[in-house]
């Protein structure tokens, strides 16, 4: 496992996780978003490294304001973030992308792949102030679920723990997933439940094989 | 001992096997532990792996194998307290719908 660094086109340096040794066969892992991205990190990685075993390289670069990124997450946008996503593949040359989750929004369209369990914007956006209202309500605060729509629409808020700015909520709302030469693989296909509905951070071997084996059946 | 069971009590059972699939796949559950749940079962504030962040997922993923809405602001204590408070709004929102 190694880690570096490529150019953002935002300027400055990201860091990135990669098993890299110059084989033909290169996947772009475009992560989980906001706090899925948390809870399948560990999936993510072993993933890879059954990737790395089945002799195939992969690369995982942290998007701009999240992991070890020193950009302020609050100023990022989906734009911003599908134009670093292109750059990664392109600095490191992939040849294939795997994208988790929210990851799928991202997906330059270019690449064949996988896209596993992809979600809608909305979905996410709609979980994120879910969390805020419940969060909110605990601590006694009289947030309205239209008062927290209209804030992070115009002035941007903290939802769940990330502070987004205003065009990034008003552009995940209506994020989809693109058209491109992507296998979509479903939970079902992997079977046991989806490691991002976990209240905390877990992890499954099966699971991390049969997603594995799904990718390198496209990528071979 | 064989009883017909009305539509109502039927579709208890199978939004109580929902419930219970959504409470293991969310919070990580052991089977022993799902399966004592009862009615009176205590929910929020008794199971430490339920927090508001835990109760979103629980709430988003109820939706969706339920095909219904629940509204942010009927979302309380009082329904989230024990099971069978849980078991009975999801049922009266899928006899709504």
């Amino acid at each position: 496992m190694l880690t570096g660094s490529w150019p953002s086109p935002a300027g400055g340096e990201q860091y990135a996780l990669s098993f890299d040794q110059q084989r033909s066969a290169r996947v772009l892992v475009i992560p989980a978003l906001f706090d899925e991205a948390n809870k399948l990190r560990h999936f993510t990685v072993e993933v890879m490294r059954r990737l790395d075993a089945g002799g195939v390289d992969s690369i995982l670069p942290d998007l701009p304001g999240t992991n070890e990124s020193l950009a302020p997450l609050a100023e990022q946008t989906l734009t911003g973030w599908r134009a670093a996503v292109e750059a990664a593949a392109d600095h490191f040359g992939a040849t294939h992308v795997l994208t988790l989750r929210g990851g799928a929004l991202l997906d330059p369209g270019t690449l064949s792949g996988v896209h596993y369990a992809s979600v809608a914007g909305a979905s996410l956006l709609r979980g994120l102030i879910r969390v805020q209202l419940l969060s909110d309500k605990e601590a006694g605060l009289p947030t309205t679920r239209d008062d927290l729509v209209a804030r992070v629409g115009t002035e941007g808020a903290a939802l769940a723990g990330y502070h987004l700015g205003p065009a990034m909520v008003q552009k995940l709302g209506s994020a989809t997933a693109p058209e491109g030469p992507t296998i979509e693989v479903k939970q079902a296909d992997i079977g046991g439940p989806g490691l991002w509905l976990r209240a905390e951070p877990a992890f499954d071997p099966d699971q991390a094989d049969k997603l594995a084996a799904l990718v390198l059946e496209q990528v071979r | 001992m064989s009883t017909n069971l009305p539509v109502p009590l039927e579709l208890e059972g199978d939004t109580d096997l929902i419930l219970r699939q959504v409470l293991s796949d969310v919070l990580g559950l052991s089977a022993e532990r799902i399966a004592d749940l009862d009615h009176d079962a205590g929910l929020f504030g008794h199971l430490p792996e339920l927090d508001s962040m835990a109760v979103a997922g629980l709430l988003t993923e109820l939706e969706d194998r339920l095909d219904i809405i629940i509204e942010d602001d009927e979302v309380d204590g009082e329904m989230l307290e024990t099971y069978g408070g849980l078991l009975s709004y999801l049922t009266a929102k899928r006899n709504e719908g």
